[in-house]
């Protein structure tokens, strides 16, 4: 790190800053209103989740290794399964490797869960939420809600459910994202490709766009329903002005079926020879307990701040980006 | 071998790519929340000079590129190569003409200039920001006449070609501004 002599002068400025303070005092009180519980979960943790694109960062402690937390989803069911009904959080999540202009390693994020919603109906609340939280600064035009499948025939003109590789990497092709890699991407590597780098930049402009039921194998904690000659997985996210905001689910309740997607997660992470995080048995066991049908969704406030403020950059509506930390 | 992985990347950093030589000029990572990360690049081919546009898989790793650049003192032009010497360890290269390239109309014997080695050769030429040069030829300025804007041409000792004011004379000293080729003020001795 280069270490001139303005380096401990903050990134933000004092109205970023203290649109920030006012953004989490609306945030508050939009749930309050609603009556949902705001509650506090371990930073520190003994597990740390298997997905295939998270890395955890790890921390040692005596005797076994912690990690600190790169979302509060499996200790809020835990509280779920043991009955406190709706619930919110906001807190620093942290993901390793994960800087630029859109990404520090560690951020703010509020999540919520909501017992008898589906993923629609929360769809709906997470817009009402950016709305009132952008009252002060900018004022969105209609919501604009696309199924996955929906999104890629819109902007690329080709079904993301049905169509080849092939005709994804061609996609990419004619499209001079010119990609170098020492070993091949899977099917949904090429689809976040295209998602990225053509559709992303497309979005329309001033509008929560949300996009919905997502191919299967992008589930991880989302039911899978099965629509017309299809299986989704019932999860969403929400873009704005092109950078994406929140990402939810209709969560999945089964057990067993938790249990195969994480062991599935380990044999990827196996082959690709990287870090294997262990099963995070105590989720399990709430599971197994009774999770009651919910929905939930982890929304990024740094960025909504940035849409709030017009900054490009993350690190000017970080009081200290990891560049200045 | 040395390497790079794409957590490394910023700009400037030089690594291989398919043979030649490259520079990272800009950086972006890109990843959606849930799925796969990327490094979204633009280089310069330091052989070419081409910028690209890559993207690469996050994670993954590159060959770094030993490239150097080092501030050199211009000695002569021997008629095919332009010969450069470290002024402390008196070290010479010789640099062709795609390495020296539109560089060359401002070398001037004796000037530093930054050289680009790639495994100790020469590969680029950069010349000081601010050269001075002796006018060899321009035509005589003529008082008032304001339909050439104020200016004219004049030929350099090096063979620039600068756009100087009208009563710049053939024989003066001019400072001239490299990035812009831009005349920047006469130079008295």
């Amino acid at each position: 790190m280069t270490a001139d002599n303005t380096s401990w002068r903050p990134g933000a400025n004092l109205a970023v800053m203290q649109q920030r303070a006012r953004m989490l005092q609306q945030l508050r009180a939009f749930f309050a209103q609603r009556d949902v519980l705001e509650v506090e979960t371990p930073i520190l943790q003994y597990h740390a989740v298997t997905d295939v694109h998270i890395d955890t960062l790890r921390v040692p402690l005596e005797g076994a290794d912690g990690y600190l937390h790169s979302s509060p989803e499996y200790p809020m069911k835990r509280l779920l399964a043991a009955g406190s009904g709706p619930i919110y959080q906001v807190c620093r999540v942290f993901r390793a490797d994960e800087a630029g202009h859109r990404h520090n390693p560690e951020f703010t994020m509020v999540e919520w869960y909501r017992p008898g919603f589906d993923h629609h109906r929360l769809m709906q609340e997470v817009d009402d939420l950016v709305r009132t939280l952008l009252t002060d600064s900018i004022s969105p035009g209609k919501t604009l809600k696309l199924s996955y499948r929906e999104l890629f025939d819109r902007y690329l003109q080709l079904d993301p459910f049905s169509c080849s590789v092939e005709a994804l990497q061609r996609q990419a092709r004619q499209r001079h994202i010119d990609i170098v890699s020492d070993e091949v991407m899977d099917r949904d590597g090429w689809l976040d490709l295209l998602l990225t780098h053509v559709i992303e930049p497309q979005l329309p402009a001033n509008r929560p766009v949300f996009i919905y039921d997502y191919p299967a194998s992008q589930g991880a904690l989302a039911r899978l329903q099965q629509q017309d000659d299809i299986t989704v997985a019932s999860r969403f996210e929400l873009y704005l002005n092109g950078l994406e905001l929140a990402n939810g689910y209709h969560e999945l309740l089964d057990p067993v079926e938790q249990r195969r997607r994480f062991e599935r997660d380990q044999q990827q992470r196996q082959q690709q020879g990287r870090f294997i995080p262990e099963i995070d048995e105590k989720l399990l066991a709430a599971l197994k307990h009774g999770l009651p049908d919910c929905a939930g969704v982890a929304l990024g406030i740094d960025r909504l701040l940035m849409i709030a403020t017009g900054c490009d950059d993350i690190r000017d509506v970080l009081s200290f980006s990891m560049e200045r930390a | 071998m040395a390497t790079y992985s794409t957590n490394e990347f910023k700009s400037g950093l030089k690594f291989m790519l398919d043979g030649d030589p490259c520079t990272i000029i800009e950086n972006e990572f890109v990843k959606p929340g849930k799925g796969q990360a990327f490094n979204r690049v633009k280089i310069r081919n330091l052989l070419t000079g081409r910028v690209l546009e890559k993207t690469f898989k996050s994670g993954d790793s590159v060959e770094a590129a030993d490239v150097l650049d080092t501030e050199m003192q211009y000695l002569y032009n021997d008629g095919e190569a332009w010969h450069f010497m470290h002024p402390e360890t008196f070290e010479q290269v010789a640099a062709d003409e795609s390495a020296v390239g539109d560089a060359a109309k401002w070398l001037k014997e004796q000037d530093v200039c930054t050289v680009t080695l790639w495994n100790g050769n020469p590969i680029s030429v950069m010349p000081p920001n601010h050269v001075v040069l002796t006018i060899v030829q321009t035509d005589p300025g003529v008082k008032g006449d304001t339909a050439s804007g104020g200016g004219k041409p004049a030929t350099t000792d090096t063979g620039a070609v600068v756009r100087v004011p009208l009563f710049v004379d053939e024989g003066e000293q001019i400072k001239v501004d490299t990035r812009t080729g831009e005349y920047v003020g006469r130079v008295k001795d």
